[in-house]
């Protein structure tokens, strides 16, 4: 292939997946609703200005606390040797696939009279929902800021260390800088995940808050007045822009090059004092997260009040293919296929984006690392409406077809992908490539030897995260599902709908079953992205 | 060991792409039917449907009552489907203004009661009737010193049943808005802000949806549950023995009388369908007998036509109230997103 044509492809296909679909259908259901008038009383409301306040400021304090709680066990699994360590970086991402209906049922078991942290005095509430809003995000911080920090050269450290610094201070002079870039690039994306709550808001919050994802739920779809729904859509897209712009700056700014080694090389085993803290954090963040992982697996085995495997052997009566259509095994198999076909679209559209994005920094890489964030920051709502009436002709009519299922939840994950990889290019020495082509390697041969091998850890976190995050996409609210192709998400929520105690246990034998799946799946990428690495 | 895993993933991609494929060839023979999220139906019905008329159903769920109907009028002019399941008498003027179906007289409409035909043109065929009502854990009440069950709606905002009610939002519920409307038509335009207020005071608890009203809160389905009054369905009862399991022979999940409202569920031929034929097809097989009876303990609800024979776990245990709250559908359809405003400020503001 010539350079260019190279080049035009690189663009091309990033610009092009995003424009068929998400560019295309959103601008399709704003043009055709969107009216002046009401442009005007979204404006000039009151209301609305109060939900667009909760909105942002719930989200500001929910990022702010899932770094609070992320940051600590990034560090620790990026830079300590203990047993077990793959295990939990697996065991941290579960939370994040796991349905909304599902962890809201769990953390309320645990919140109410009775319950472990009963103590807390909370029913509903802003505090149980910003609660819930860290479980499912430190995932986030943890492996994307994990990730880069393992891969840090700690002879920095080191040497300032050697040279007389405390430890906080060369943390704080040394190592938060150099962090810099992929701290900004989760706070970022657990920015976007929380102004956009929707499940937790309604399940967790009391009524009387509303974020405008939920407003713009509310206006669409029961009371069908698409005008305003779509004047809070621009609201909430012109909000998320704005930001990410700002973002985008900022990581650019603070991008610095450095040599960045093997994570093998960096972790090793706590000494003295340094066990106390290991086991402080990895204690607290196992508690946190598997608390309400663990009333989840309990549940599954207690049907009816009573211990029972009843629930998991329900899974495969004729009863749940009735109420799944296929068998429950065939929703895990769905699940699995969908996500490895979601993750790869995501690796390819994501990875030749990243690629851009990295090698030329300025305004239109900006506008463009900007653009393939949005679809994170934009209403379901509006999408899948804006699915509907603009995929609705030949050749895109896709509207019932499958395939729509893994495309619009690479969509979602191809951020991820870019926000993993785009830094760990950014840090690339520019020298090692001009060595590379001064000792004659062609520039193909450049990206594949000096690029990739660095880039790989980032595209391995990137893969694992948009495997993970088509598991857990529910996609009822994207599109016109096919109740023939469900997927575990989809089976859980069948099972929540319908009365009788061996549905809810089977709901919760479903969690269980996507918990360990999700535990599975991740630990096979880490497994794989490790012997990789030992070539760096 | 890499290899292997890559193939894995090869064979999965490829079947998966096969098979968006494949079901993307629509022949004339397939009926699309766009439903909500809760229509079931058993698979050797659906087969028996193919035997008798030769066409397959193919079916899309589009989310809960309220967006099904929604989405199908978004994409109206360029149709997903042939037929739709779903409308209920709380969104069926929404749907009618829209001009979502073809007019289409069922084969067999003439045995449903005249109170199921809400619809003169017939755009719409009534397929199912239930009734939402608040359901009592009869576990919970009389036992323990706790008070007998409420019996009426005005028993609900006495003092003795002070915080042990939940009920669904009704601006994200459907039977969160039917028990609303039920207390619109027992106390009237004007006397059901009083009533509500009444609630709120007694310490009433609104929860999002039906999932998480009955599955967590409610005391006879939750162990961790601490209401024993719930807003739900009639036929409870019947599914509380139905899935528990095989431990219950009597239900411990009754009903209040006097609480409920009447809902009607309806299916149509859409305008513009590709197969409008085998939706007619589809619709008349909807009211036959094998359908019909089908449909109590797929869906929970009751046939329309006489004639059908219900399970047994249904005649001994789903209550069938005698003279349930009902409204007109157009009354509901000028009224329903005021009231729901109402509601939200009496209630949740």
């Amino acid at each position: 292939m010539s350079r260019r044509a190279w080049r035009l492809l690189r663009v091309g296909i990033p610009l092009g997946f995003l424009g068929v679909f998400f560019v295309w259908p959103v601008a399709a259901i704003i043009g055709r609703s969107l009216t002046a008038g009401a442009l005007h009383d979204v404006l000039t409301d009151g209301g609305y200005r109060h939900v667009a306040w909760f909105t942002l400021w719930q989200a500001v304090v929910a990022t702010g606390l899932t770094l609070v709680v992320g940051l600590p066990a990034a560090y620790v699994v990026a830079r300590y040797e203990f047993p077990g360590r793959r295990l939990f970086r697996a065991f941290v991402t579960v939370p994040f696939v796991l349905p909304t209906v599902v962890v809201a049922t769990a953390f309320l078991v645990l919140f109410r009279p009775g319950g472990a942290l009963s103590f807390l005095g909370w029913q509903r509430g802003v505090g149980p929902m910003l609660v819930a809003e860290v479980f499912f995000n430190v995932a986030v911080v943890v492996r994307a800021v994990g990730g880069f920090w393992a891969n840090l050269d700690p002879s920095r450290t080191d040497a300032a260390r050697v040279l007389g610094a405390s430890r906080l201070r060369a943390f704080r002079e040394v190592t938060l800088p150099l962090l810099g870039p992929p701290i900004a690039a989760a706070a970022s994306i657990v920015f976007l995940f929380t102004f956009t709550a929707f499940g937790v808001v309604l399940l967790l919050a009391d009524p009387a808050h509303a974020t405008l994802e939920v407003e713009i739920y509310h206006q669409a779809v029961l009371l069908f007045d698409l005008p305003i729904a779509a004047a809070l859509a621009l609201l909430q897209m012109v909000a998320v822009i704005t930001l990410l712009l700002v973002l985008a700056r900022m990581q650019e700014r603070r991008a610095v090059t450095q040599r960045l080694v093997a994570a093998r090389d960096t972790a090793r085993r706590a000494r003295g004092r340094e066990r106390v803290l290991v086991g402080a954090v990895l204690g607290a963040t196992t508690l946190f997260l598997g608390g309400p992982l663990a009333v989840l697996a309990f549940e599954s085995v207690r049907v009816g009040g009573s211990w029972s495997l009843a629930a998991y052997r329900a899974l495969g009566s004729s009863a749940a293919t009735d109420t799944l259509f296929v068998p429950a095994s065939q929703a895990l198999l769905n699940s699995l296929g969908f996500a490895a076909l979601a993750a790869l679209i995501a690796v390819v559209v994501g990875g030749l984006a990243a690629v851009v994005i990295a090698s030329r920094p300025g305004r239109a890489t900006r506008a463009m690392d900007t653009l393939l964030m949005l679809p994170l920051g934009t209403s379901a709502v509006t999408v899948g409406f804006g699915f509907l009436v603009a995929l609705d002709r030949w050749p895109l009519d896709l509207r019932a077809k499958t395939i729509l299922v893994p495309i619009a939840q690479a969509v979602v994950a191809i951020p991820f992908v870019v926000r993993a990889v785009v830094p760990a290019l950014r840090s690339i020495d520019p020298r090692l490539r001009d060595a590379a082509a001064v000792l004659g390697a062609a520039p193909g041969r450049v990206w594949r030897e000096v690029d990739l091998p660095i880039a790989m850890r980032a595209f391995a976190v990137g893969f694992g995260f948009a495997a993970a995050v088509s598991l857990g996409e529910f996609g009822a609210t994207l599109f016109v599902a096919r109740p023939d192709s469900p997927t575990i998400p989809i089976a859980i929520s069948r099972f929540l709908a319908r009365p009788g105690a061996l549905n809810i246990g089977q709901a919760m034998a479903m969690s269980t079953i996507l918990m360990l799946v999700t535990g599975a799946v991740v630990l096979a990428i880490e497994q794989a992205q490790v012997r990789r690495l030992g070539e760096l | 060991m890499k290899r292997a895993t890559s193939v894995v993933v090869l064979v999965t991609i490829a079947s998966t792409i096969a098979a968006a494929c494949s079901s993307g060839k629509a022949a004339d023979k397939t009926v699309v039917l766009m439903s909500h999220d809760s229509f079931a139906v058993s698979p050797s019905v659906l087969a028996a449907f193919t035997r008798e008329t030769g066409y397959k159903v193919k079916m899309l769920k589009s989310g809960d009552a309220g967006e099904a109907v929604d989405k199908a009028i978004l994409v109206r002019d360029h149709p997903v489907a042939d037929a739709f399941f779903g409308v209920d008498n709380t969104f069926l003027t929404r749907a009618l203004d829209n001009h979502l179906f073809a007019s289409y007289t069922a084969k067999g409409l003439a045995s449903v009661p005249s109170r199921f035909q809400l619809d003169p043109d017939h755009h719409v065929t009534p397929i199912d009737s239930g009734d939402v009502c608040v359901n009592d854990d009869l576990a919970w009440f009389g036992h323990n010193g706790h008070p007998s069950a409420p019996r009426s709606l005005a028993d609900l905002t006495k003092p003795a049943y002070r915080k042990l009610l939940v009920v669904e939002n009704p601006a994200s519920s459907s039977p969160g808005l039917a028990f609303v409307l039920a207390t619109i038509a027992a106390s009237g335009t004007n006397g059901w802000h009083d009533y509500w207020r009444a609630l709120r005071a007694n310490g009433v608890r609104v929860d999002d949806g039906w999932e998480q009203a009955y599955d967590t809160d409610f005391t006879a389905a939750s162990k961790s549950g601490d209401r024993p009054l719930v807003v739900s369905y009639a036929t409870d009862p019947a599914a509380d023995v139905a899935y528990s399991n095989g431990k219950k022979t009597t239900p411990t999940v009754g009903v209040v009388p006097g609480t409920c409202f009447a809902q009607v569920e309806f299916a149509g031929v859409l305008e513009h369908a590709k197969n409008p034929a085998g939706a007619r097809a589809l619709i008349d097989f909807m009211l036959t007998r094998r359908f019909q009876e089908d449909v109590p303990l797929e869906m929970y609800v009751y046939p329309v036509l006489p004639a059908a024979k219900l399970p047994p776990v249904f005649v001994r245990f789903a209550v069938q109230p005698v003279h349930p709250f009902a409204m007109s559908a157009s009354t509901i359809g000028s009224h329903r997103n005021a009231w729901i405003d109402e509601w939200t400020r009496i209630v949740l503001q």
